[in-house]
């Protein structure tokens, strides 16, 4: 434990006096459209060829005038999206990411269809981000006026700094009027948007519900990932025997997410479970024992009706980051055992905080529609400690379910299961 | 249209002039005179003595009023979920980053940085209570209660669990003060339940809505209501506070408010 840490009287309590799954199996939800845009692609596309060929997205950083010694997944072209004329308040880094995702794979025209379907007020928006549009905020504050010390005219917090400006900035897209609201819990922001999105649907407040997750690079997270010493020098290498840190990227991922067809097509892709827990141990480092991500994993198992050995691949939050992946290895074999296929992304994209549960979902359903197990990147010698059947080649099979965990700051968990098939 | 119920079993409050809900329900109700005052938070003595000096504003309002709401309830947070929600994080932490990062020393601290997570007051209060079942973070701008009120309901609603729902804001300094005018600190929490229960102090049935929003008769309150975020509750609170049936419609989004039918139990 690091000088500073939060350590909770509670962490040596038992296991079972935690686990209060009530066990109610949730109706599964139709994924009708997804798409993601990070550094290894933009749209699906380009996201399952970079997949299949392997291609890292980490580069050196270079971002703005950064002058750490890191890599970083950076998307391209961000800054030259061009937002609407009367959305010109929201522009921001993070919101043109959020139009680029938007943009892709037909999923703004798929929006669009089920908002005629349902009626603009019947279409629910739940984003999750960790510093939405900080950066403009840290720019602004190079352009203070030396003698006030007030920040430029151009500012505009609420549309660009304040964490509701991108999921603001959908609602404004698509001309919504239901509920919308930004989940910011951290690296599990937009797996957790599924949980919101499921309960509001079922309640009948919303009949689809645009779900996503968009951070982009910044100041913020660089240098206060550096300060914890959380920062790898080279491309991160999840459940390496020598991984030393995180490699921070950007992107933005969206979901429809609407109720479950009567007669659902044999490509369907619906959403089957989720769970979501707390640590209640440490601001900064996960539960040494990985309790809290356990609770997740076998609450999102109980909630999808399925046992351990449903599962065929496991989407690894798999930070690289040592603790990290320690905790997440022992509460994995705690559910699993040590056989199910698993790996962690985080190799190709790098770690995008916020959007990282939105992109790990899409590469999810990607799995399952292509049968394509993507193996780790970066990684030469699995952590013999992990005990788990890490991947570090692509592996093609039929694949009917699969669990994304994801896990953040706070200690926030949150784990999905997408399927082939509502039961 | 879609109505969603729960029952309140706790209320926190603390803001300018409200030193907690047992005083503050007197205010609201009109049977005492509103006098606005710094808000003044008490230590947040969950935590052990280093975090307590480490942790922001934003953790400490949450502690004080989740902590008022759950002893009303008489329920403990072990195995409570928790809806947080805040129009923003810790201003004056976010203010010295960007100061920091504009400047030639970029070293943030650790702790800076991890105080400056949305989900820092989530994290501390699972810490401090060691509350292990979900926490859902959400942000809204100036309609953050209401998704709030919203996402707890849902949860009472479709998940039949109790829930905490815990709403609260800080105040901004300079420069971003000028842009966001937020100058003192208010927190709301409900304990809200799925059934009815011998501490139920109220039965809230929870619509959208286009209706026409209740304003405050006494300008302080109102003025109040309408300077922080989280005090877009306080209608709801005023309604509990006076004890008879009402119909109040709160602040949310723009063109979307929330219409309240409050029963008292």
């Amino acid at each position: 434990m690091r000088p500073g840490s939060v350590l909770s009287p509670c962490a040596t309590r038992p296991y079972n006096e935690f686990f209060t799954n009530d066990g109610l199996p949730l109706n599964p939800l139709l994924i009708s459209h997804f798409t993601a845009t990070s550094s290894i692609g933009r749209g699906l596309d380009e996201t399952l060829a970079a997949l299949r060929q392997r291609t890292p997205g980490l580069k050196p950083c270079d971002f703005d005038t950064v002058d750490l010694s890191t890599f970083i997944g950076e998307v391209a072209d961000v800054d030259d999206v061009a937002l609407p004329a009367e959305m010109k308040d929201f522009d921001c880094r993070n919101n043109r990411l959020a139009q680029l995702g938007l943009e892709q794979d037909g999923f703004a025209e798929a929006v669009r269809t089920a908002i005629e379907r349902y009626g603009d007020d019947r279409v629910g928006v739940f984003v999750g981000t960790s510093t939405s549009g900080i950066l403009e905020t840290e720019l602004a504050y190079r352009r203070r006026d030396p003698e006030t010390g007030a920040l430029p005219a151009d500012f505009h917090y609420s549309k660009t700094q304040n964490t509701f400006s991108v999921a603001d900035f959908t609602r404004h897209y698509f001309g919504l009027h239901g509920p919308a609201v930004a989940i910011s819990s951290a690296c599990s922001s937009s797996a957790k948007v599924f949980g919101s999105a499921r309960r509001m649907i079922e309640a009948g407040l919303i009949d689809a519900a645009v779900v996503g997750g968009v951070d982009t690079l910044c100041l913020t997270t660089l240098y206060g990932f550096n300060s914890l010493q959380l920062l790898s020098t080279q491309a991160c290498r999840p459940f390496d025997a020598a991984r030393d840190g995180i490699s921070i990227g950007e992107a933005a991922a969206f979901a429809l997410l609407e109720r479950a067809p009567q007669h659902p097509e044999p490509d369907d892709l619906f959403l089957l479970g989720i769970g979501e827990s707390s640590d209640a141990y440490h601001m900064s480092s996960p539960h040494p024992e990985g309790l809290g991500a356990r609770i997740a994993m076998e609450q999102a198992l109980t909630t999808a009706g399925l046992a351990p050995s449903d599962i065929d691949y496991i989407n690894l939050h798999g930070t690289a980051t040592p603790s990290n992946d320690t905790a997440e290895s022992k509460a994995v074999r705690a559910v699993f055992g040590t056989a199910t296929p698993c790996s962690s992304t985080k190799g190709a994209t790098g770690h995008t905080l916020g959007a990282a549960g939105g992109v790990e979902a899409v590469i999810s359903l990607l799995a399952l529609r292509h049968g394509l197990l993507p193996g780790g990147l970066n990684t030469t010698q699995i952590d013999p400690e992990a005990g788990l059947n890490y991947l570090l080649e692509n592996r093609e099979q039929p694949v009917a379910s699969v669990i994304s965990n994801s896990f953040g700051f706070g200690g926030t968990n949150c784990s999905l299961i997408f399927g082939r098939a509502a039961r | 249209m879609t109505s969603l119920i729960a029952y309140i079993e706790g209320i926190g409050l603390l803001g300018p002039g409200l030193s907690g809900w047992s005083e503050g329900r007197e205010i609201l109700a009109g049977r005492q005179a509103y006098q606005p005052q710094k808000t003044v938070i008490p230590p947040p003595v969950l935590l052990p003595p280093a975090e307590r000096r480490r942790c922001g504003e934003i953790v400490k309002l949450a502690l004080a009023t989740s902590t008022e709401a759950m002893a009303t309830a008489g329920v403990e947070a072990s195995n409570l979920p928790s809806v947080f929600t805040a129009s923003h994080g810790d201003g004056h932490n976010c203010h010295t980053i960007c100061e920091m990062l504009a400047s030639d020393d970029r070293q943030v601290s650790p702790t800076r940085f991890h105080n400056s997570v949305h989900n820092a007051a989530s994290g501390y209060w699972s810490i401090a209570t060691g509350a292990m079942a979900s926490s859902a973070v959400l942000c809204a701008f100036d309609a953050s209660f209401g998704a709030g009120l919203l996402e707890a309901m849902v949860q009472v609603a479709v998940d039949g669990n109790r829930c905490i729902l815990i709403a609260g804001d800080t105040d901004y300094p300079e420069p971003v003060f000028s842009v966001r005018p937020l100058s003192d600190l208010l927190g709301i929490s409900l304990v809200l339940a799925p059934e009815h229960t011998p501490q139920a102090v109220a039965r809230i049935s929870v619509t959208l809505s286009d209706g026409p929003v209740d304003r405050f008769a006494d300008g302080g309150l109102e003025k109040l209501r309408l300077s922080i975020p989280a005090a877009r509750g306080l209608p709801l609170l005023h309604a509990i506070a006076v004890g008879e049936s009402a119909h109040v419609v709160l602040d949310y989004l723009e063109e979307t408010r929330i219409a309240v039918e409050v029963s008292p139990c």
